[in-house]
């Protein structure tokens, strides 16, 4: 961490004018400036030039773009160690701040798997070594992802585990789970799991529905998520420990989590913006891109998602940025791996939910930035006086097509091939320092 | 040697559970007396001659099987050790049928270790003699905490107002129940420090201040208490690993720095030096672990005196 402080020592002051200021962690949408110095956030408001301009500043003209925290992406995966032909940190880092994405939380799910505090130290090096992007691993919530004994929290946390995740794989051991939930509260630290039931989802590939069985591919049921989130929402009653359900897929689990939520139980969800941009039909031409973990859902259940993120019973919304080489991809539908890169493409598509009237702006800027780094504890997701200055300039109406080549990430698994979008980053600054620039 | 109409006059022991106050210091000053007689050359006593004891342990025991033994030789009585794995328990006797056996030989007090809760308790009904209970499951230790108690006393002079800390597995914790109950039945201060999975919640119900922060729990104690992490709980994802147990409930002299500088530590054995406590701290001078053994002795002499002469009710209904 300590190199981020490092690069923002030297950084000249900056000032963002003419710009629409979105924090949601302050509830500020309106016209304004952003003024950085030593890289921190110096004022950023309508009354932000109140001060004039710092001397020798680099002043940008937004010319009415919006200015917003930078993204903090819950869910990344990274190749690193172990699949480095996937992505890199430096690959992922380049890939992330042409989102508008300033801090990453990459998952535990390498070779090996992040489990020990010097694996996570591991990742910090690398990361200031290749990666201009804040990086912030989560360490496994058991050993080896076994799911059978839990990983040191206390050590892993003290050596910058910004929580304790699953990753790919469900904790099917109950007790386990709730002992881990139990422990966590000693540390105040975050058990994040993905609820999906692989004796349900069997040799399940999509959604199961009509879709499924017109194309003669095997169904995953809702209930594959659905029963075991009802489960660990009971054991987060019963450990009173913090939970995050990584991703959730279905109109049911919403439902389950409004329910949580009214009992008062430390719940709180995340979604992948491709469970909300895109549906089961997509998966039409086998198109081994638009597999993913947990699946493509129903249109009903997509509407349900967005109405979630909307009022909030979805707190986190992640690319869920999971590269796959052609090797894995180019297999048929059945038979090829889960996941989609995303990183370049969470905020231009959440903008379709801004744009579609579902969601309001500075919600979506809350459930990508404030809100996931308020979840991890993170000095980040604000534009608060004194915060690091992390944050994205979009224009949030620049039409857009994107093509694969556009790509940075090393991996080109995108669902979003020649997808037509409103809303680009323009600029990106970590530190106080533009480190991306449309231009 | 204060026998009163309020002193201890039961038959068994099978807890702390149920024992008042007056009980308890009674037998405290019983082994008060017995502390010196260790001391002496010549150790034997024959108040129990002729008397019959055996030690019935179902759980393997070093130090408290032989304490128990060399208490009831001190005071004269016929000692036999019923070792478990050569008994007919291990042929597929049950615990009655085994209690039922012991009962024909006529003898005047069992003392039973137990790995389940309440066995001791249920075999006391089937016998005719005194029974001591030397450890049932998770549920007590009578004579651990009794011999506790009379270490604190001899060193702070008192129990009432004292700030007790018991650090590390009270979950599976005989030993922290049975102090828990006698410690706050003399008026002291119980504080129960350790990870959220290895305090049952109830403790706190039950108006305990639990805390999972060493530095909190040990802030003003006169005595540390720590106990026994089985190396098995870290298998039942109960706590990760032995170095992150020990870097934030292991007893060093980092940790004990948060006690008061003439804080007393204690331990009811066998240690696990390294999990739950520093050796530096164990053989240090704030350390009273080896003068708790010799206080088991005569303790154990106190109890069985007492029991083997007891006319009173038994405690079979504190189950």
């Amino acid at each position: 961490m300590t190199d981020l402080m490092k690069r923002a020592g030297d950084v000249p002051p900056l000032v963002i004018e003419n710009a629409r200021v979105v924090d949601p962690s302050r509830g500020i949408d309106a016209a304004g400036a952003v003024v950085a110095i030593g890289g921190v956030i110096a004022a950023a408001g309508p009354d932000a030039l109140n001060q004039g301009r710092p001397d020798g500043a680099v002043v940008v003209d937004a010319a009415g773009a919006v200015a917003a925290p930078g993204l903090v992406d819950m869910r990344v995966f990274v190749g690193e160690p172990g699949f480095d032909h996937r992505e890199t940190f430096a690959s992922a880092s380049r890939a992330a701040l042409a989102g508008g994405i300033t801090t990453i939380v990459t998952m535990p799910d390498t070779q090996p798997v992040i489990d020990d505090p010097a694996l996570v130290d591991y990742v910090f090096r690398r990361a200031r070594d290749t990666a201009q992007v804040r990086v912030r691993p989560m360490a496994a919530l058991t050993k080896g992802h076994g799911g059978q004994e839990m990983t040191e929290f206390g050590l892993l946390k003290e050596a910058g585990a910004v929580g304790f995740t699953s990753g790919r794989h469900m904790v099917a051991n109950a007790q386990v789970l709730r002992r881990a939930l139990t422990y966590a509260r000693d540390f105040d630290a975050l058990v994040c799991h993905v609820p999906e039931d692989p004796d349900l989802k069997g040799s399940g590939v999509m959604n199961a529905g009509d879709t499924a069985v017109r194309l003669g591919l095997s169904g995953i049921p809702a209930e594959a998520e659905s029963v075991v989130l009802a489960r660990d929402l009971r054991l987060a009653r019963l450990a009173k420990g913090r939970y995050h359900a990584s991703l959730v897929s279905t109109a049911e689990a919403v439902d389950l989590l409004r329910w949580a939520k009214g009992q008062g139980i430390q719940a709180t969800a995340g979604v992948a913006i491709t469970n909300l941009t895109l549906n089961e039909i997509d998966v039409g031409g086998y198109r081994t891109f638009f597999k993913t973990q947990p699946p493509l859902r129903s249109e009903d259940d997509r509407l349900a998602l967005v109405r979630a993120v909307a009022d909030g019973i979805i707190d986190v919304v992640v690319s869920n940025h999971d590269p796959q080489d052609v090797e894995t991809k180019r297999q048929p539908f059945a038979e090829a791996a889960d996941g989609a890169v995303g990183l370049e493409t969470l905020l231009a598509a959440g903008l379709r939910l801004v744009h579609a009237g579902d969601v309001p702006l500075a919600r979506l800027i809350e459930a990508t930035s404030t809100r996931p780094a308020a979840l991890l504890g993170l000095d980040a997701g604000t534009l608060r006086p004194g915060a690091p200055a992390d944050l994205v300039l979009f224009d949030p109406d620049e039409p857009w097509v994107l093509s694969e080549e556009m790509l940075l990430s090393r991996s080109k698994n995108t669902p979003f091939e020649g997808a037509r979008f409103t809303g680009r980053v323009r600029r990106t600054v970590v530190g106080g320092k533009v480190v991306f620039d449309r231009a | 040697m204060t026998t009163t109409a309020y002193g201890f006059d039961r038959r068994h022991l099978l807890g702390i559970d149920g024992l008042t106050r007056l009980e308890i210091l009674d037998l405290l000053d019983r082994a008060e007396a017995n502390v010196e007689i260790g001391r002496q050359a010549n150790k034997k006593r024959d108040s129990l001659r002729g008397r019959t004891q055996i030690n019935l342990f179902f759980e393997a025991s070093t130090r408290t099987q032989a304490s128990f033994e060399l208490a009831g030789k001190r005071l004269g009585a016929d000692v036999m050790n019923m070792a478990v794995a050569s008994s007919s328990v291990k042929k597929g006797e049950t615990l009655i049928d085994t209690a039922a056996t012991l009962n024909a030989m006529n003898p005047d007090v069992i003392v039973v270790r137990h790995h389940a809760s309440g066995a001791v308790a249920l075999l006391a009904q089937k016998v005719d003699c005194s029974v001591v209970n030397a450890g049932d499951g998770a549920h007590e230790h009578p004579t651990q905490a009794l011999l506790d108690a009379l270490t604190i006393r001899r060193h702070k002079g008192r129990i009432e107002r004292l700030t007790v800390a018991i650090c590390g597995d009270i979950l599976h914790s005989r030993v922290a129940r049975s102090n828990i109950l006698l410690l706050t039945a003399l008026d002291a201060r119980v504080r129960l420090v350790g990870p959220s999975t290895l305090i049952p919640s109830a403790f706190r119900d039950m108006g305990l201040e639990v805390t999972t922060s060493m530095r909190e729990g040990l802030k003003d104690a006169d005595i540390v208490m720590m106990l026994r992490l089985q190396r098995e709980r870290m298998q039942g994802s109960l706590v990760p690993s032995v170095r992150e147990y020990f870097r934030y409930y292991g007893l060093d002299q980092e940790k004990l720095a948060f006690a008061k500088p003439d804080a007393l530590v204690m331990h009811p054995g066998p240690m696990n030096r390294g999990v739950e406590i520093d050796p530096l701290v164990a053989d240090g001078p704030q350390s009273l672990i080896r003068e708790q053994v010799e206080m088991g002795v005569a303790v154990r002499m106190a109890v069985l005196e007492a029991v083997v002469n007891g006319r009173g009710d038994s405690q079979e209904g504190t189950a």
